[in-house]
């Protein structure tokens, strides 16, 4: 038999606001095994702690039962107390009165009976507690980071500055990601590109990280510190390490008119190409799907031009397998899709445009050399609408928009019309707005600037529809201060588009078994005091694959990821989960079942020599599992016949004890 | 300001539109076409029931202004259903009043003759006791 | 004089990482729902044996309630695939003994959704309360 202490915490006046504390430590003392049981303000606090300390050693306590907040929030600190106590730190066991009991209830009376229940329900369980040793396991000291924008490159940097190795996977043929394609960054109006591309160099130089470039991730398997992962290298037909990114190829390629995704369709690029004139790598790619040589053998003019013959057309998809001891995602996001928003005329007109597309209208390396022209007849507009929250903010419209609000709009809104006015004092800008949000350094003085020194017309109101009329736009929007509804004749509209997670993001999720939130965002270990750690060990989040940021916040959510990589890595050894599963050799009949629903493959068989009754031996086949690999998910002990496997931590017979406990 | 709690109720009650989800950008009234022949317009409409101000709304034209095109439905991002409320407020006057608006003998005797039928019946349906 | 209204237990068994996770959330967003439901944490919804649900059964409970990820998402990849089909034929067993279908259920709820988590509760204890009490597969033996 154990000897139980119990202890209840009042969590302030969280806990015992609806729960009578007094009642539950006094309830909770004739259960079996207890020998001591008290309440104390905050069990978690040094007092309580020494309190748990003192009461194991005067009462040689040998399992603690700790009556509190969700285990999911201090088990780990009551387990280091035990510890330092010097008890098992698998011997406690935390009823959860708090998340799932005084918060969710409302009067005393329930309240206090429900919670005498889960104290009873948790001392069932620490009865059959048994002490359990982690194993450890070794590190791999090389980390991978999926996404190559601004976010994968700061957390690369950071961590390879450290001295660990880091792999960068990026799909694109170029790193970069968004911010490359951007003009201007916010408040400070500094060029996108001239603090991007600085970075992308330090990256290709750093001899600590390698970059795969056209790469996926297409396989993940593993565990903290010991992921191995399968990188699908798509074949770009053109030799990396030989290719000086001279540019000859791209010249005198003769089909030229694919849509160029970098300038998001609004000019035409050739088969070869490279995406921009900083990529790093700096090399070119054949798109297949347009190269005449790779869809009919008919051309081969790139092949012919390349004086360091690069070009090859046979290159097939390669798969390299790397293992890492830590993974970063940074995938970041896409503005949606504005096909389904009819009523500001985005595919009717050339003249409406999404604000990304500006940015590429007025970078200088796009497709108009950095002049604000129409993209329909190349003119210099004169009125200029921006429409704000266009599918963000939007909860009716799921099938169209996104329910959040987009946080980067506002800002980008205010740079877009600021710098328009700047460069053509000509222009009238009207910006319609539903709420400005400018929550950030500098922001909002930003914002007041564009208003007050720039004349920018900021209308509070929305845009409820755009018609194309001979080569002016008509739009039709409310002003809700005035309390009119305004007509304008605009030369071009562009729209705030809302902003969501990279579609690569979901099967990643998957194969990393990280969780998500319904918006496909990757969901952060603690919303406040965890925020780069995904809840799955060893993956880190990064950047706006989390929820929508801007490009500060990226940079220090980027360093703040690298840091806790850097702080895994440094790492020789990591303790495991001690609860993983184990077979009872002498109950097992190799019957196959546990080994057939195992997700890690952690159960292998062996012939073993078994004592039989009448004095012989005889081999038997017995399961037997990996406490490395194992992740304790229980399945196996479900699936055997013969109750032969069970998992330590979450026994059949402890959770028998607890529905025992919760059913008396 | 009246606040008249058990219209407001009514008018909530008729229309199933809850207007406290309304967020105040104004697309329904920016794509409402009906938008200078109304006094009050379909945001303010939104407003007014979730302030409780009524008696304004059962008392001016805008009511029998809404052409029911339910663009502000379909626009609305927040799901409010501005049309909606805009009916109910119209159905809550015409039980207060008992009146009708529309007689026969107002429909001239040669309607347009791109008008379809059913504009008639509606509009009779809608007006007329 | 009181009125002893009838109270069902419920046993609700939530994966640790998303659906226990998830109840934590309703509690800090302080969203209701009846004390009749005692949460056990598994670490998986695939560790949840037939014959937890059993006892459950025998020893009182009215209803019992399996929380998981949702499929797809489930912390350790396929777990909860397992949950699926061995609810499925557990329950539609439980139905021939007597047992109402509407007594046992598998709900996903991920970590993110404390408001799902109530409904999903104030839901089903609504619904068995509406049942009753369940004595048909109660071993009077373990009553005192």
């Amino acid at each position: 038999m154990q000897r139980v202490g119990v202890f209840v915490c009042w969590c302030g006046s969280n806990i015992a606001g609806t729960v009578d504390v007094e009642a539950v430590s006094e309830a909770l003392k004739s259960e079996p095994g207890v020998v001591f049981s008290t309440n104390y303000q905050y069990m978690c606090s040094q007092a309580g702690q020494d309190m748990i300390k003192q009461a194991v050693k005067e009462h040689n306590l040998t399992g603690i039962v700790v009556c509190s907040c969700s285990p999911r929030m201090h088990e780990a600190t009551f387990r280091k107390t035990a510890a330092a106590a010097g008890l098992n730190p698998y011997m406690v066991e935390i009823a959860n009165i708090r998340e799932q009991c005084s918060w969710v209830h409302k009067d005393m009376l329930t309240g206090t009976e429900k919670a005498i229940i889960l104290g009873k329900a948790a001392i069932a369980k620490v009865n059959l507690n048994a002490p359990l040793i982690p194993g450890e396991s070794p590190v791999t000291k090389r980390a991978l980071v999926i996404g190559g924008g601004i976010a994968g490159i700061q957390t690369a940097l950071d961590i390879a500055d450290a001295g660990f190795p880091v792999d960068i996977v990026e799909k694109k043929p170029t790193i970069g990601g968004k911010m490359a394609q951007l003009d201007k960054t916010f408040p400070t109006l500094d060029c996108a590109a001239c603090i991007l591309t600085p970075k992308m160099v330090d990256v290709a130089q750093n001899e600590k990280i390698r970059i795969f470039s056209y790469s996926e991730v297409t396989e993940v398997s593993g565990f903290v510190g010991n992921f191995e992962v399968t990188i699908k290298k798509n074949a770009r037909y053109v030799k990396e390490d030989i290719c000086t990114g001279c540019g000859a190829c791209v010249e005198k390629c003769p089909m030229k008119r694919i849509p160029n995704e970098f300038n998001l369709g609004m000019d035409n690029r050739p088969a070869i190409y490279i995406p921009f004139a900083q990529a790093v790598p700096k090399v070119a790619t054949i798109d297949p799907n347009a190269c005449n040589m790779l869809k009919n053998g008919k051309c081969g003019v790139c092949s012919k031009v390349c004086a360091a013959g690069a070009i090859d057309y046979t290159q097939k998809d390669e798969y390299i397998n790397e293992k890492y001891g830590a993974i970063v995602v940074a995938t970041g996001f896409n503005p949606i899709s504005m096909d389904k928003f009819d009523e500001f005329a985005y595919n009717q007109s050339k003249d409406v445009i999404t604000s990304l597309e500006f940015e590429r209208l007025t970078n200088a390396a796009g497709p108009s050399a950095g002049k604000l022209l129409r993209p329909s007849d190349g003119k210099h507009p004169h009125t200029i609408v921006f429409v704000q929250c266009v599918g963000s903010r939007c909860e009716s419209c799921a099938e169209k928009g996104k329910e959040y609000c987009s946080k980067i709009c506002c800002m980008y809104t205010a740079k877009h019309a600021m710098l328009t006015r700047d460069k053509y004092p000509d222009t009238e800008v009207y910006v319609f707005y539903i709420d400005v949000r400018t929550p950030g350094k500098n922001f909002d003085e930003f914002y007041r600037r564009a208003v007050e020194e720039y004349g920018v017309k900021y209308i509070k109101g929305m845009v409820g529809k755009v018609v194309p009329e001979g080569d002016k736009l008509k739009v039709q929007a409310s002003d809700l201060i005035a309390n009119k509804q305004l007509h304008i004749d605009a030369d071009l509209v562009v729209l705030a588009a809302a902003i969501e997670p990279d579609k690569s993001a979901r099967p990643l999720a998957t194969m990393l078994t990280a969780s998500m939130d319904t918006n496909d965002f990757f969901t952060e270990a603690h919303p406040k005091l965890r925020p780069v750690e995904s809840p799955t060990a060893g993956v880190f989040l990064s950047g706006a694959c989390q929820g929508p940021k801007d490009i500060p916040e990226t940079v220090s959510q980027a360093g703040a990821a690298a840091s806790k990589v850097i702080g895994l890595l440094a790492k020789d050894k990591l303790t495991g989960n001690p609860c993983v599963a184990n077979s009872n050799e002498l109950m097992c009949n190799g019957c196959s079942s546990c080994a057939n629903v195992c997700p890690y493959g952690a159960i292998t068989y062996e012939d073993k020599e078994f004592r039989m009754p009448d004095r012989t031996t005889k081999i038997r086949r017995v399961a037997s599992v990996n406490p490395a690999v194992c992740q304790g998910c229980g399945a196996c002990t479900v699936a055997c016949p013969s109750g032969a496997m069970d998992l330590k931590g979450f026994a059949n017979l402890q959770i028998m004890a607890e529905v025992d406990a919760i059913c008396k | 300001m009246h606040n008249n709690k058990y219209l407001q109720e009514e008018i909530i009650r008729i229309s199933g539109v809850n207007p406290s989800k309304c967020m105040r950008c104004g697309k329904c009234s920016a794509t409402c076409p009906a938008y200078d022949e109304m006094e009050y317009h379909p945001h303010q409409f939104v407003n007014m029931v979730e302030c409780g101000d009524i008696e304004p709304l059962l008392n001016s034209k805008s009511l029998y202004k809404c052409l029911s095109c339910f663009a502000c439905i379909d626009r609305c991002p927040r799901g409010v259903q501005p049309a909606k409320v805009v009916e109910a407020v119209r159905l809550t006057a015409i039980r207060k009043q008992g009146a009708n608006h529309l007689t026969a003998d107002m429909v001239p005797e040669i309607v347009d003759e791109d008008t379809p039928q059913q504009l008639l019946v509606s509009a009779f349906r809608k007006y007329t006791k | 004089m009181q009125v002893n209204e009838y109270k069902p237990l419920i046993v609700a068994f939530c994966c640790n990482w998303c659906s226990y996770a998830g109840a934590d959330l309703a509690g800090n967003n302080r969203l209701a729902y009846p004390a009749d439901v005692k949460i056990i944490r598994v670490p998986c919804s695939c560790r949840v044996n037939p014959m937890f649900i059993l006892r459950a059964f025998q020893r009182g409970a009215d209803g019992v309630i399996i929380c998981g990820c949702h499929p797809g998402d489930c912390h350790y990849t396929s777990g909860n695939y397992f949950t699926r089909r061995r609810m499925a034929a557990l329950f539609s067993m439980l139905d021939f003994l007597g047992i109402e279908k509407e007594r046992t259920r598998v709900e996903w709820v991920s970590a993110a959704e404390g408001a799902k988590f109530a409904a999903t509760m104030n839901d089903f204890v609504q619904t068995v309360t509406a049942l009753g009490q369940n004595k048909r597969l109660e071993d009077l033996r373990c009553k005192k």
